[in-house]
């Protein structure tokens, strides 16, 4: 329990964080949906509040005025009508009223959210436990969301293992991951920032650490980001490049570096170390061998871990590869 | 039909003199109670069995509650809170409130309220209760093997794929299932066919009304969760292949199949508490309910249009824009009816005299809480805004507020209503009255904040938070077991009011219903003539008078 | 219900209290009332159950129609007939079992009820049989499907459309050959290939799942891999045309099987059709849990065998025997319903 809380520490500094709203209840507005969303909100809102507190004064208006005194007095309530259809059909009819109003508003809310325009900027990510993987229209995988601000997005989702859910608070947008189909989501962000990205589908262990991030950047910015990266990429020399995907491609979700074990072993001073499997064979662990479990993560199972390390086959090229590698060598 | 010299138990007033043999007393041993046939007594045994379960699934939440006040790992690891969650979930649901108010206070009070001897099927009764408690073995065994960690509504793939014990608890649930279902079917025979002469269905208790509505949904929904627990055990056992997408299956085709049952199971929870609610309202306001009619068939429509909603738990599944409409249409029709019992139960206040015992004080509770609940259950159905809030803590929220604020609520108020009649013992007064009152502040500090938390993106199902959610959490803490507290005081005084307390009258509330013309607690045959009704079930309150030499109702002669 | 005395029912009600009454009934008129009533709502619960069921055929035979075409052919339509007659044989026993025990004919009705439960074991020794059979060839659901003989050489689809399955064994023996000599094999395409997952190779991510060894990793391997793609290119374009040399008298019944594809964004595929061990999932499913409730019902007629030795039926009282019966041809309905959705229509 320590060490996790250790490693909690370490991720806390990567975290998401919301900026500050000015609204009470919503996170900033950072899409065009807001504006609908947070206005339906505020009126349902405000008419439950007011009917609430109407209906309750009510209540402890009778409560107060008609309390009875003692059982011994044996006060009787007054003749009063036991039903009034009239009375019935009003308060029937006006409460249907504002739900047919309120249906209407949402109901073109969702169709709004549901139909990405045309021309968006398309971008695929892959859910998987426990973690997010976007795919930029140039091949680009980064465990980030980034796009341009003033721009329609449109995210297609897919899910590798179970259920996850994409939730971008800011945007006021969600949808589920659901394997063996596509589902998307779109939206048009208003504001630049750096905001949450949660998992809002229940996915067992690491749930409430599939977080992530989605940055918008100013007009330009995504482009340019979209040029750095790569060129980074392409120019990083192997141990910069295995740090930097140790966090893209989320091994960082599973795999400590400090020595505290996780869902999967620390890398901390494991290039060159013994390791012994479930079926009781062992090996060192060298250059081979780390390929291999990146690529053929359950064909051979350190012993005490489960089974639960994802394939990367066909998703980190060579060089990638070697700087994972080059990367794992230096923890020591 | 009956004599002149016959008495008519449906007259207001005590037939017989208080029999030092009532049904607790009229057979000993324990083997009289594992295979009694006397409805009062299997209500009883559920009572107790269904408290346990509550405090078993009191135990997880507060579990929960306390790993979340701070926002990284705490007393429990990322796995042991799963599982803390889903079994505070599968036994809240399946062991607590769906047998709740039906199995526990409608086995005692129901064949009473009606003026008959028992229900239809004894042993059928009997085996509702048997299977109960298989139930609930093998959810134990579940927890005891590795506990299912899938979240209370086993949603696949993860169910079918994750290596804790999910068959067990799955299995559990399916037998649960078959429990529900014989109370039920047991009811609604009990209500076409055991009426005394007289008792027409505008003549039946307002708490029968309901027990009858939620019986129907019992018997039409709890078949088709049972198919759908075999085919997710059959998946994981064999491979059956409806759900996995690589075998060709469809996992949102399991979520429509379990809501198809689950959106009526909460309809199940909830309709037997706006029959408590009815009952106490009427009796400590001394008025005859306003709207009878209304509240009555209100019930029923709820029952009815609530098979007919479950896609609104599916927003975000990817089910089509077409169907997310009609549900959420339909979803919202479903408000009209609620809120009509509201109004009727505030008109009925008025020019009433209200006396504030303790169960009414819950009733009084209920209907803050649930008005809230309600309310907030609105804001889930309209489309847009769903997306938003599915998935995160508004929706554990509001759900809190309608099962926790509605049915546990108006259960507590029941059982301290009807506890005089089935335990012939008085409970504390001023005790019960500080218990609702931490149960009311604690409900609120508990789930209140949540609602804040939702809106503002917190997810559900949660084990680490960020930061910026942690005074929230903190608040919530508090309230839980601030909850907590008031249900172990009032567990503490009822338990200490049934072995020494003192001892009750017939009628201490003054309440018109047949059952309080037994005594309390009743002999164990009911009554000994068959009443005859001529008269509806909230009218007389004017032929009774009370007497404090037996601190009870007695008629005026 | 125990012979509880009746010193507390009956009153007011002048209703006849026969000796089997239970004390809380006023007479035996409202306690088979109630009876009657209980024991329909269990029959609409059952269908509810089933009704799960019955969806998902539907779901899947709307979806996947050349599966269920496929699938028929394994079927024994004899034995399912067979089965078919024993029911309707035993629900016919049943209602006059009924009928004896209105009239107290207490003999005629025991020996009704034999024969009835004789006709149920039948049924679920035709079921052993059946099913014994499916085990062995391998026809198992979803997850152990792996049949031993492939539908176009089956018995029955040889004798319905020779030609189509001399013109298979042709084309597979073609494969096999080409196989042989270092080309890969389109029979082994039983996973799905349907676009929807082209993005990530479904096969690598549920093979890391289920612990199988898929990915190679080798530099030799991954060449030999890029190698058996090439040649599979080509067997494609030979599979292409052979597939378009075939009458249509030869092809319709396998495209009607699903065995010759063209999926939109792939090439021509030959082999069982994709998911096609969905409908053994759901033949055993249904055939299974019917055959429970057969079980079931075996067990409550032996209970009524042994009623009736020890009570009188006769007109006021022969509630058991009715609702028994009542359950037994809910039973045979289910049955009725489940022979041709998957025996019979295709």
């Amino acid at each position: 329990m320590i060490s996790s809380l250790l490693s909690s520490i370490a991720l806390a500094t990567e975290l998401p964080k919301s900026p500050p709203s000015n609204d009470f209840w919503m996170p900033l507005d950072a899409s065009t949906f807001a504006g609908d969303i947070d206005g339906l909100y505020d009126f349902l809102f405000w008419v439950s509040a007011v009917s609430t507190i109407l209906i309750m004064a009510v209540m402890f208006y009778f409560i107060a005025k008609y309390r009875a005194h003692s059982r011994e007095a044996n006060e009787q309530a007054d003749e009063t009508s036991h039903h009034n259809t009239a009375l019935e059909i009003t308060w029937s009819v006006i409460p249907l009223f504002f739900c047919i109003a309120i249906f209407v508003w949402g109901f073109r809310g969702y169709v709004d959210l549901r139909t990405a325009p045309r021309d968006a900027l398309e971008i695929h990510v892959q859910g998987q436990k426990w973690k997010w993987l976007f795919t930029y229209p140039n091949g680009h995988v980064d465990s980030d969301l980034h796009v341009p601000v003033d721009r329609d997005v449109r995210i297609i989702i897919q899910s590798v293992d179970v259920l996850h859910s994409l939730f971008i608070p800011a945007f006021r947008t969600k949808m589920d991951a659901v394997p063996g189909r596509y589902t998307d989501l779109w939206f048009h962000a208003t504001k630049t920032g750096d905001f949450p990205i949660f998992c809002a589908e229940y996915c067992g262990t690491s749930h409430s650490d599939m977080l992530t991030h989605a940055i918008v950047h100013e007009t330009g910015g995504y482009e340019k980001w979209m040029d750095e990266i790569k060129a980074k990429l392409d120019n990083m020399d192997p141990v910069a490049l295995g740090t930097l995907l140790y966090e893209q491609q989320g091994c960082k979700t599973c795999h400590s570096t400090d020595g505290s074990t996780l869902v999967g072993p620390s890398w901390k001073g494991l290039f060159g170390k013994a390791r012994t499997f479930a079926d009781g064979s062992n090996t060192t662990a060298d250059e081979n061998y780390i390929k291999n479990s990146i690529l053929n993560p359950s064909g051979q199972v350190v012993q005490g871990f489960a089974p639960a390390m994802p394939t990367y086959q066909g998703k980190l090229n060579d060089k990638q590869l070697t700087g994972i590698i080059e990367y794992i060598k230096t923890l020591k | 039909m009956s004599s002149a010299t016959t008495i008519n138990p449906a007259d207001l007033g005590v037939v017989e003199s208080s029999p030092e043999e009532n049904y607790i007393t009229h057979d000993k041993g324990i083997l009289s109670w594992i295979f009694t046939l006397d409805h009062k007594r299997i209500g009883l045994m559920y009572l107790i069995s269904v408290l346990c379960a509550f405090a078993l699934g009191g135990f997880f939440a507060l579990l929960v509650r306390t790993e979340l006040f701070f926002p990284g790992p705490g007393i429990l690891t990322h796995d042991q809170y799963n599982q803390a969650m889903t079994l505070h979930g599968a036994v809240m649901v399946f062991l607590v409130i769906i047998p709740g108010i039906p199995a526990a206070l409608g086995n005692i009070i129901m064949p009473l309220q009606l003026g008959a001897k028992d229900v239809a099927f004894p042993r059928l009764n009997l085996m509702s209760y048997h299977l109960w408690i298989l139930g609930a073995l093998f959810f134990i065994s579940s927890l005891v093997i590795s506990a299912a960690d899938t979240g209370w509504t086993f949603y696949v793939p993860y169910s079918t794929t994750t290596p804790t014990a999910v068959i067990p608890a799955a299995f559990g649930a399916f037998i649960l299932g078959f429990s529900s279902i014989f109370t039920g079917l047991n009811f609604i025979v009990t209500v076409h066919k055991l009426r005394p002469p007289g008792m027409t269905w505008f003549r039946l208790p307002l708490f029968v009304w309901a027990l009858y509505s939620t019986a129907v949904i019992q018997v039409l929904a709890t078949p088709v969760i049972g198919i759908t627990l075999l085919m997710l055990i059959v998946e994981r056992a064999f491979g059956l292949g409806i759900f996995d997408p690589a075998l060709g299956g469809d996992p949102v085709l399991f979520q429509h199949f379990f809501w198809f049952y689950s959106h009526p199971a909460v309809y199940i929870m909830i309709v037997p508490a706006f029959g408590v609610v009815s009952e106490l309202i009427a009796t400590f306001s001394r008025k005859e309910i306003f709207g009878y009619k209304f509240i009555a068939m209100s019930s029923v429509a709820i029952a009815l249009l609530g098979f007919l909603v479950w896609g609104h738990h599916m927003f975000t599944s990817g089910q089509s824009v077409l169907a997310g409409t009609i549900f959420s249409a339909i979803t919202f029709l479903i408000a009209i009816p609620t809120a009509i019992k509201i109004f009727n139960w505030i008109a009925t206040m008025y020019k009433a005299r209200i006396h504030l015992d303790t169960p009414m004080l819950y009733a009084i509770a209920f209907l803050w809480v649930f008005t809230i609940g309600g309310v907030t259950g609105v804001f889930l159905s309209t489309m847009s805004v769903d997306i938003h809030l599915h998935d995160t803590y508004f929706v554990v929220a509001h759900f809190h507020y309608v099962m926790m604020g509605g049915a546990i609520t108006a259960f507590m108020g029941g059982l301290h209503y009807w506890w005089p009649k089935f335990s012939g013992k008085v409970y504390p007064e001023t005790q019960g009255r500080i218990g609702a009152v931490l149960v009311f502040v604690g409900l609120n500090l508990t789930f209140f904040p949540q609602f804040v938390m939702g809106t503002r993106g917190m997810p559900r199902r949660y084990y680490n938070y960020l930061p910026e959610f942690q005074g929230l959490h903190q608040l919530s803490t508090i309230g839980a077991f601030t909850l907590g507290l008031g249900f172990l005081l009032t567990a503490i005084y009822l338990y200490t009011s049934w072995t020494r307390g003192k001892k009750a009258a017939p009628n201490p509330w003054g309440a018109t219903t047949l059952e309080w013309t037994c005594a309390s607690p009743p002999p164990y045959y009911n009554f000994h003539d068959t009443p005859e009704i001529n008269r509806g079930p909230y009218e007389g309150y004017a032929q009774l008078r009370f007497d404090k030499d037996i601190q009870g109702y007695v008629p005026v002669k | 219900m125990s012979d509880t005395t009746t010193e507390h029912g009956g009153h007011g009600h002048g209703e006849a209290v026969y000796p089997y009454t239970p004390h809380h009934f006023f007479g035996a008129k409202q306690h088979f009332e109630s009876g009657k009533l209980g024991v329909w709502l269990f029959l609409v619960t059952e269908i509810l159950f089933f009704a799960g069921l019955f969806c998902a055929y539907t779901i899947y035979r709307a979806q996947h129609p050349e599966v269920f075409y496929w699938a028929h052919f394994y079927l024994d339509t004899f034995w399912g007939a067979v089965n078919t007659i024993v029911l309707i044989l035993s629900s016919f026993t049943a209602a006059w079992a009924v009928r004896n025990a209105q009239l107290g004919q207490t003999t005629l009705l025991r020996i009704n009820i034999v024969i009835t439960i004789a006709c149920a074991c039948v049924f679920m020794c035709v079921k052993y049989v059946e099913y014994s059979h499916k085990f062995h060839d391998g026809l198992l659901p979803a997850r152990h499907f792996a049949p031993v003989h492939e539908v176009w050489e089956s018995e029955h689809f040889v004798h319905k459309h020779p030609a189509a399955a001399k013109a298979a064994a042709r084309i597979v023996a073609g494969i096999e050959a080409r196989t042989a000599a270092g080309g890969k094999t389109a029979l082994d395409t039983v996973q799905p290939r349907d676009g929807a997952l082209a993005l990530v190779p479904v096969s690598e991510g549920h093979a890391a799942e289920h612990g199988a060894d898929a990915a190679a990793t080798d530099p030799e391997v991954l060449a030999a891999a890029k190698a058996a793609t090439e040649s599979k290119l080509a067997d494609d374009v030979w599979l292409e045309s052979e597939v378009k040399k075939l009458t249509p008298e030869e092809r319709r019944p396998l495209e009607m099987a699903g065995v010759i594809r063209k999926p939109a964004d792939g090439p021509i595929a030959f082999a069982r059709p994709a998911k096609a061990g969905i409908f053994f999932s759901i033949y055993f499913f249904m055939t299974g849990l019917h055959g429970i409730h057969v079980a079931v019902g075996i067990g409550l007629w032996i209970w009524m065998l042994t009623i009736s030795m020890r009570r009188k039926f006769g007109d006021t009282y022969f509630g058991p025997i009715d609702f028994t019966a009542l359950y037994w041809h809910l039973v045979d309905l289910i049955w009725i319903y489940l022979f041709p959705m998957l025996y019979l229509i295709h």
